[in-house]
């Protein structure tokens, strides 16, 4: 069974749909790009996807052993973080939280867990840096870091890149690929990209105003050259 | 006589020691909360929060109830309550929700006060001006208000302790924390609720207008040196505190208003803090 299938799904805000009629599929080890124009709504379904909205119609099913809750999530920056006094440590281990149950404090193997997440995306040598002074790219591996302590399975990212040099993107590419090749996990990925999208994506998901499509990359490249619907 | 012997003289008296305990377990609690307040950028929380107090206060004073509490508490939890909820899906926005609610509870009171005859009105404008910039009250503490204020502040330190790692999730980022599981909505209401009982608790100490100070001064100036949040949340504990017991017994000596003192301390602080943070400390 899919980890995550989505059938006739529509998203909006209170009882305006903005899409509707989007149906996925997402398998394990799956590396999926929702792409879109601005208010297509392909960040309202990113946010259906895990359980911070409702969706307007149709359903969302996990399945395969994943639970909603267990979807790692990597969000936009907010204003708040800019300034916000907390060291790369504290913000990593801090993934590990949907793992303590009723504990009140992180244990030997939650902080086990928090240095291999830091090791993996190599910011181990930053830990003990404040977070407002890393460069954004820095800033971006942290939060993966986080999301990749919250989960084993999935990893769910807004527009990762967004407000990044191309050294620092490419960077951030190559480890999320890492990731999806070496732990398996599936990637769910919000993004303007299309070019890195034809590049890394197992499969695409088209919002559109039209319609939405959904497609392995093969298929996006071959009916179109690769352009948006 | 050397201020040190008339400071050991107030100090045997019991009602001196009362106002260091209750003002000290106010300020800590005030600054600990204040962690989670300022970086969540809701400031001026406490602000609105006691003029709301305060408004409730005339309503209760104009229905000659005796236990004020019984009225103000329940009122500022509630507005505690819809104040952390808002976000950015609201109509109005947290900073004029804050705002409006904030002048207006402090006009309506007053002028319930104004309207509606009462034996108090004889001291209208003696009242209000304790009520809004803090009172000697703290110095006619009764030994249940005391044992009371010290149970409330073990509450609030534990809650904070126990829930350190969550209240941090949900502080730095909301929106991650509630989708990988946490229960958001909980804590917003939890930690709303007890800093709706500080707030109350505190407007005896500085009184509604200066109660933000409290909560906004020690985190703000420990955030200048310190770079971790477990180094901010320890270091504006014992800025709050230090400032309290200073900015008191300063008050005593020098017979100036208790509240007023304890803030002007916050901001003298404040200003050491940033000094040191712009010339020692390496970014």
């Amino acid at each position: 069974m899919a980890q995550i299938k989505g059938v006739d799904v529509s998203v909006g805000y209170e009882k305006r749909i903005v899409a509707g009629n989007i149906n996925f599929e997402i398998n394990e080890g799956d590396y999926l790009y929702i792409v879109g124009e601005n208010g297509s709504g392909k960040s309202t379904l990113m946010k259906c996807i895990l359980g911070l909205e409702k969706v307007v119609g149709g359903s969302i099913v996990y399945g395969d052993n994943l639970k909603q809750k267990e979807i790692g999530y990597l969000p936009q920056q907010t204003f708040i973080q800019r300034d916000f006094p907390a060291t790369v440590y504290e913000i990593v281990l801090s993934g590990c939280l949907n793992g303590l149950g009723w504990r009140p404090f992180f244990g030997k193997k939650e902080k086990n867990m928090a240095m291999e997440a830091m090791r993996k995306l190599e910011i181990t040598d930053l830990a003990k840096r404040s977070y407002p002074e890393l460069s954004g790219g820095q800033q971006q591996r942290v939060l993966l870091a986080r999301a990749l302590c919250a989960t084993g399975k999935a990893l769910l990212l807004d527009e990762p890149v967004a407000g990044l040099d191309p050294y620092a993107q490419e960077q951030l590419y190559t480890l999320i690929y890492k990731i999806n090749k070496e732990e398996k996990i599936t990637i769910i990925m919000v993004s303007h990209d299309i070019e890195a999208a034809k590049k890394y994506a197992t499969h695409i998901l088209h919002i559109g105003k039209e319609k939405c499509v959904f497609c392995t990359k093969h298929e996006f490249i071959k009916e179109n050259g690769g352009c948006l619907f | 006589m050397s201020v040190l012997t008339v400071l050991m003289e107030y100090l045997s008296r019991s009602m001196v020691r009362n106002a260091l305990i209750v003002g000290t377990l106010i300020a800590l609690c005030a600054s600990l909360l204040g962690t989670t307040i300022v970086l969540k950028r809701l400031s001026f929380i406490g602000d609105g929060l006691s003029h709301v107090a305060f408004g409730a206060l005339c309503i209760a004073t104009v229905l000659s109830i005796t236990d004020k509490m019984i009225l103000v508490l329940p009122i500022t939890i509630l507005v505690a309550i819809i104040l952390m909820g808002s976000n950015d899906k609201k109509k109005i926005k947290g900073d004029a929700a804050i705002a409006m609610l904030s002048v207006g509870a402090l006009a309506f009171g007053y002028l319930l006060l104004n309207i509606v005859p009462n034996k108090r009105t004889a001291n209208l404008s003696g009242d209000v001006c304790s009520t809004l910039f803090g009172s000697m009250s703290i110095l006619t503490l009764s030994t249940s208000d005391v044992i009371l204020c010290i149970v409330l502040s073990l509450v609030v330190v534990a809650f904070f302790v126990i829930f350190y790692h969550r209240i941090f999730s949900v502080t730095f980022d909301e929106s991650f924390a509630s989708a990988t599981g946490i229960r958001c909505n909980l804590y917003k209401i939890l930690l709303s609720i007890i800093i709706a009982v500080v707030i109350v608790l505190s407007m005896q100490l500085v009184g509604s207008l200066l109660i933000s100070a409290l909560i906004v001064f020690p985190v703000l100036s420990t955030e200048r040196i310190f770079k971790s949040f477990l180094s901010v949340v320890i270091a504006s504990g014992i800025v709050g505190v230090f400032c309290a017991v200073s900015g008191i017994i300063a008050s005593i000596i020098l017979s100036t208003p208790i509240g007023a003192t304890v803030v002007c301390i916050n901001v003298i602080v404040f200003a050491v803090f940033v000094i040191i943070g712009k010339f020692f400390v390496k970014h």
